[in-house]
């Protein structure tokens, strides 16, 4: 009965976990935080590309470059913008003023983007811009529709047009769903060097969302062996005083 | 005089001056419980657990946190990044208060199961049923106070439950938040109900829960009284020493306990979103709702209810209704056997309905709410009402298995 109990919980587990994520039918993004490569090339990126309008404004460069494993020269020469020193949170370059001018709200701060959003939506979200002539900034988006930020990566990515498919249901109410993308003008990369692009900033984003990810995951394994033999002996020693009992 | 032990030294000079052996003998060491006792057992001594692992961590998050609308959120971040060990801490924390609702659902099935409300252990009832309110009033303040939107919407929502009531609704909001809408002032007092009020009293209902309880003695899973079988010695037969036999093997359930919860802790802490919510990794904005407002987990099915009646005040009436049929628990149910286990098919449906109505009703809140969910939440709600009803008619004249003298274990 005990026993049946514990093994239903555990298989609970996973159910309860997609009760909870599911978030529409997004693609899983397979980001990896354990590949500083991965998370070096996210950063670059991210710096390159994102970091003007959007801070990361509760993470430091300094805690990057320690994580990371870069030292105080490369992230000083390569990935600070600004006139920041090395133990400054990563703020924007912009003004807010003007961004709020520009786009008609402050760009958000993306530090713990990836808890709001998760990695899924941040993933196809940055694949999903599209031209869209109606829009003010020429741009719309797949999976946030009327979205005010551009294309920012449209050299790297070309030029997508999106293709709905038109549903009228029983009420005779009409949706559109997306169906496809079609590339208008290449970009500098292919599809794949894109798309690990994206993956790349994604997981450089989980990291900044929680640094500490790095730590509990590595600890992980060893709390659990503690446990384990822990509650071996536990019952071991419950065992041994309750054998006259029963 | 009545708590010397005759011992001399230390121990003899504290006995005749507090009863430190009195009471270890008394509420530990002979303290005799039903040797019986099985899975459903352990989560008594764990809720013990998680509220000692609220409190320390709860003490070290207060050193660090800061009260104060235009930091809170940032606060979370520098607690979880800057401090040291502070993700742990600060995991530790919000884990362990999704643990604590597990721990005592899971307790007071427990309780439903084998009639451990009954007599004689109304007062150990309701005392827990004052615990569960307390719980929840700590749990709702304590989840403002990282001050994401889904702590701002849901405070909002859950104080604006108390402005329907007729006359003296709008008053009692303004008084209850301090200000016309959510804001810094609520923030504050929401911070010292958290840390310093409702902690007290947890402690303190904690205290009296098991002085009740030891003084009438534990149930068990046959429901039967030991106290009716005693040796020469005015030991219970079938009842062992509370200290060692279940010191250890509460030890045994700590450690099962632990490798679920650190697990959580280490490796999923948000648990994909319903431990800590993607909603509340967005600074509170009461320009900008949440596309779905809902309340944590262990909240949801209360919510199902409030949002299956569609009269805002009938609504809350419904749920808190709800949580006070438990409160009379002992008294509608007339039977005169405690336990599942002589209790026939209907008691076990009734109370299987009873369960699955509850869990039903969580899984319903957390949804955005078809036309079929709000059906569902309906039956649900009714279902789970039913019980109540049905506990009172059926038990008058119930018939049931006979009731062994001895534990069958």
């Amino acid at each position: 009965m005990n026993k049946l109990i514990l093994i239903l919980i555990f298989l609970l587990m996973p159910s309860i976990n997609a009760l909870a994520s599911s978030g529409g039918n997004l693609k899983p993004a397979h980001t990896n935080i354990r590949s500083l490569e991965s998370l070096r090339n996210g950063a670059k990126y991210y710096m390159n590309y994102c970091s003007a309008c959007h801070s990361l404004k509760y993470q430091r460069y300094s805690r990057m470059a320690k994580d990371l494993e870069l030292s105080e020269e490369e992230v000083m020469e390569n990935l600070v913008f600004t006139g920041a020193k090395f133990t400054d949170h990563m703020t924007m370059t912009m003004d807010m003023e003007d961004s709020n001018k520009w786009f008609g709200k402050t760009p958000p701060d993306l530090t713990v983007i990836a808890k709001a959003r998760g990695n899924d939506w941040l993933y196809a979200y940055l694949k999903g811009f599209y031209k869209d002539p109606t829009r003010p900034s020429g741009w719309n988006n797949t999976v946030f529709e009327g979205a005010s930020m551009p294309n920012v990566m449209w050299q790297l990515q070309g030029i997508q047009e999106a293709h709905f498919e038109e549903h009228t249901d029983d009420n005779g109410i009409v949706s559109h769903s997306f169906n496809e993308f079609t590339l208008l003008k290449e970009g500098s990369m292919s599809e794949e060097e894109f798309d690990a692009t994206v993956l790349d900033i994604v997981n450089f984003l989980d990291y900044t969302a929680e640094p500490a990810k790095l730590i509990r995951l590595a600890y992980a394994p060893w709390v659990m062996l503690f446990l384990v033999i822990f509650t071996f002996l536990a019952y071991l020693l419950k065992k041994n005083y309750f054998k006259d009992i029963h | 005089m009545e708590n010397s032990t005759n011992k001399s030294g230390l121990m003899g000079w504290l006995d005749s001056r507090m009863p430190i052996t009195k009471v270890w003998k008394e509420h530990m060491a002979e303290y005799y419980a039903p040797s019986n006792f099985n899975f459903w057992y352990f989560f008594g001594s764990l809720a013990i657990l998680v509220l000692v692992n609220q409190i320390i961590t709860g003490v070290w998050l207060t050193m660090h946190y800061k009260a104060d609308a235009a930091q809170a959120f940032g606060v979370i971040e520098y607690i979880m990044r800057d401090v040291p060990w502070g993700w742990l801490i600060r995991y530790l924390h919000t884990t362990g208060a999704s643990a604590f609702f597990i721990v005592i659902y899971l307790h007071m099935f427990r309780g439903l199961m084998y009639g451990s409300y009954k007599n004689p252990r109304e007062i150990v009832w309701v005392l827990g049923m004052v615990l569960y309110l307390a719980l929840m009033a700590e749990a709702f303040m304590g989840y403002v106070l990282p001050w994401g939107n889904m702590s701002y919407w849901g405070a909002k929502v859950i104080t604006q439950l108390f402005g329907v009531i007729p006359f003296v609704g709008d008053t009692l909001l303004e008084w209850i938040r301090g200000d016309y809408l959510i804001s810094d002032a609520t923030l504050n007092r929401f911070f010292a109900l958290h840390v310093v009020l409702i902690p007290i009293i947890l402690l303190v209902l904690v205290f009296l829960h098991i002085v009740a309880l030891h003084a009438v003695g534990s149930n068990n899973p046959d429901g039967i009284d030991i106290k009716k079988n005693k040796d020469e010695n005015g030991v219970p037969k079938d009842g062992i020493a509370f200290h060692p036999y279940y010191t250890v093997k509460d030890l045994f359930g700590v450690g099962m306990f632990l490798l679920i919860f650190l697990f959580i802790v280490f490796v999923k802490p948000d648990l994909g979103g319903l431990f800590l919510e993607h909603d509340n990794f967005v600074p509170a904005n009461p320009m900008v709702t949440p596309e779905h407002i809902k309340p944590v987990w262990y909240f949801t099915p209360f919510y199902a209810m409030l949002k299956a009646v569609p009269d805002p005040l009938g609504g809350m009436i419904i749920m808190f209704a709800a949580i006070i049929m438990l409160f009379f628990l002992p008294w509608l149910d007339r039977s005169e056997v405690k336990s599942i286990r002589y209790r026939l098919l209907p008691f076990k449906l009734a109370l299987s309905a009873f369960v699955l109505s509850f869990v039903t009703l969580g899984w319903l809140g957390m949804q955005s709410g078809s036309t079929i969910q709000g059906y569902m939440s309906v039956i649900c709600t009714v279902v789970y009402f039913l019980y109540f009803v049905f506990l009172f008619f059926y038990t008058k004249n119930e018939k049931h298995k006979p009731i062994p003298e001895r534990l069958t274990h």
